[in-house]
């Protein structure tokens, strides 16, 4: 990489978002990726751009796909469910579900799914085992928003909370195995990993299959 | 529009092949010789890579854009999408119609003489398939001196050409355009095509096909047909948005069978005026080459058909009110294409104008055709026609593009 392209990637990566910028970090490149969700094709982008990352995105919305297509990406609209169903096994490196699994009627179904198209998933999800949220709940007596989800229960679409125990565990039941985590607090990398589940507002993890 | 966005004045082209040795058709029978009428806008490049094939649905022409005379009231049937700075951008891109085989407007067809009889055809013109329009096509590109197309793009039955181009040719071109199409007639659409060719040979002046130059064409039967197809091409919403229960020129109901409701009133005019301007021989053909489109033959899957086109990047689009080419017709063809692992961009684009939005959302359009456009130049190093270059195609010339102001205004 030439000296103007690793400050412009180092930019870009920058200008992610911090969850992003950690799916980014962990996908090889030259790597095929699918993500599900891809929205305004953010993520898709920089991994094309700076990682000639071969990428795809499913995305729900028609601006989504709109602003995808503007930034010359190949994506295709629909639920992630039937998108996911048309992808051969073992079609992708990595399947990348960003900030949606809260979201998903049926997480161990997506994730079965994401396992079987890709080598490799990476989930980001909020959480709400972040300390913020338990004292909000304890003192106020309400359900609080995930830090890095600014959505009220009422909300559509409605969301489920989890917190990084409860999808480390969930994991362990359906055979799937956390390889690397990341944990972002408020943005920023959580270098210590103890007591995680109360600092971290995001976590990311990269899964496969369990043996 | 303004009028530095029409390509300006364009002049009909003809390309006539298979003389000597007559075309062999899908069907075993043989045609010949073939004219096949055209028009192209924009130049082509040194390296001829910039070319963009449309191709149009049952009643199009060779004339999607610009204008033939000054005099013309309507451009081409597709110059909001093709022109300079439009979805198909002609300082870009090479673009190149065609009149399909079967049609009336100038491409050999059923109202062409026979030169075995020095009659014309009649229903002694042998049918014609989707696959043989685009045997034709490729009969053109050749001549134009074009190795691959940049992409081929149409809607309707435009698209299902698209579609066998991309699956039967896919060394000819680098990306397909299908939109609000199918890759497989269904039979709900083979049932409306039969109540059209029904109503032309109900009609006495169809004489069994052999009308022409005796004073009286079966008018009736073909405005018929084009009612029930016009109906096809709306929704209930845009018919409830366009026309409701309005009366036209009546205060209340008159009790009687006189045209009443607007809806009524358009249905006549658009059937009339389409017998003004089409051949009933001709409708008979084409919705029978629709009729026997079905990509997934011989092998029954897709998939299959499509396992040779992973090469060529496909835009597939359909619109949410599009009854006649649901949704989930193209949803079909974008499963297989993923699952043969071919690059497919896909958006159901919401729309309440029915099967006629692929006409009608041009803003969209614009939007998904451009960018698409855009990264396929990019990705495959198309570079842009320099303002010296000559038009290189042989035998393709275009008249210089001349502003028309009034024009274009009029046919608005």
């Amino acid at each position: 990489m030439s000296h103007e392209l690793v400050s412009r990637n180092a930019g870009a990566l920058a200008a992610l978002r911090p969850d992003l910028c950690a799916i980014a970090e962990m996908i090889s490149p030259g790597a095929k990726a699918l993500d599900l969700g891809c929205g305004n094709g953010e993520l898709l982008e920089y991994l094309t751009v700076y990682k000639q990352v071969k990428g795809r995105g499913i995305e729900i919305s028609e601006e989504g796909v709109l602003a995808c297509v503007r930034r010359g990406l190949s994506v295709r609209q629909g639920n992630l469910q039937e998108g996911l169903a048309d992808y051969p096994d073992g079609s992708v490196d990595y399947v990348i579900l960003s900030q949606t699994l809260p979201f998903l009627d049926d997480p161990a179904m997506i994730l079965h799914e994401m396992l079987r198209v890709g080598s490799s998933a990476i989930v980001s999800l909020p959480n709400w085992g972040y300390w913020r949220c338990r004292l909000e709940l304890l003192l106020t007596g309400r359900i609080p928003k995930a830090y890095d989800l600014a959505q009220r229960w009422y909300e559509a679409p409605r969301w489920q909370a989890v917190t990084v125990t409860d999808f480390a565990r969930f994991c362990e039941q359906i055979g799937v195995r956390i390889t690397h985590q990341t944990y972002l607090s408020r943005g920023r990398r959580i270098r210590v990993r103890k007591i995680k589940n109360l600092r971290a507002t995001t976590a990311v993890f990269m899964l496969i299959k369990a043996a | 529009m303004s009028d530095n966005r029409s390509v300006g004045l364009v002049k009909p082209q003809i390309l006539t092949f298979a003389e000597d040795e007559p075309m062999q058709l899908e069907s075993g029978a043989t045609l010949g010789p073939v004219t096949i009428a055209y028009e192209t806008y924009g130049r082509l490049n040194a390296a001829r890579s910039n070319a963009i094939l449309i191709v149009h649905a049952l009643s199009g022409s060779a004339h999607a854009a610009g204008y033939h005379s000054p005099e013309d009231r309507k451009p081409g049937w597709w110059d909001e999408c093709i022109g300079p700075g439009k979805a198909f951008d002609t300082n870009r891109y090479y673009v190149i119609c065609s009149n399909v085989l079967g049609s009336c407007y100038g491409s050999t067809g059923p109202s062409s003489i026979n030169p075995a009889t020095g009659k014309p055809y009649g229903l002694g013109f042998p049918v014609v398939t989707i696959s043989d329009m685009v045997h034709a096509q490729l009969k053109l590109i050749d001549h134009l001196g074009i190795d691959q197309l940049l992409c081929v793009a149409g809607g309707s039955m435009g698209g299902m050409q698209a579609l066998e181009w991309a699956a039967r040719h896919p060394q000819r071109v680098k990306a397909a355009i299908p939109l609000a199409t199918t890759a497989q007639h269904s039979p709900m659409l083979i049932a409306f095509s039969e109540v059209g060719r029904q109503a032309i040979y109900a009609d006495p002046n169809w004489n069994k096909g052999d009308y022409y130059g005796l004073g009286v064409k079966p008018d009736a039967g073909l405005a018929v047909a084009r009612m029930v197809g016009h109906i096809t091409y709306l929704s209930e919403e845009s018919m409830q948005q366009k026309f409701g229960r309005k009366l036209r020129n009546l205060e209340q109901y008159g009790y009687e069978f006189e045209t009443e409701f607007e809806v009524e009133s358009y249905l006549k005019y658009n059937g009339n005026s389409f017998t003004r301007r089409f051949d009933a021989n001709s409708y008979l053909f084409i919705t029978k080459a629709m009729d026997y489109f079905d990509l997934t033959q011989p092998t029954g899957s897709l998939a299959a058909a499509l396992a040779n086109s992973t090469a060529v990047k496909f835009l597939v689009v359909s619109f949410t009110s599009d009854w006649l080419y649901p949704s989930y017709h193209s949803k079909r063809l974008v499963s297989a294409l993923t699952a043969v692992g071919a690059d497919v961009t896909y958006l159901d684009i919401k729309s309440s104008w029915g099967h006629d939005a692929f006409l009608l959302e041009v803003d969209t359009m614009t939007n998904l055709i451009d960018s698409f456009l855009s990264r396929l130049a990019r990705e495959e190093n198309i570079a842009v026609p320099s303002p010296e270059e000559a038009d290189v195609a042989g035998g393709a010339e275009n008249v210089e593009a001349t502003p028309l102001a009034v024009q274009a205004g009029a046919a608005m």
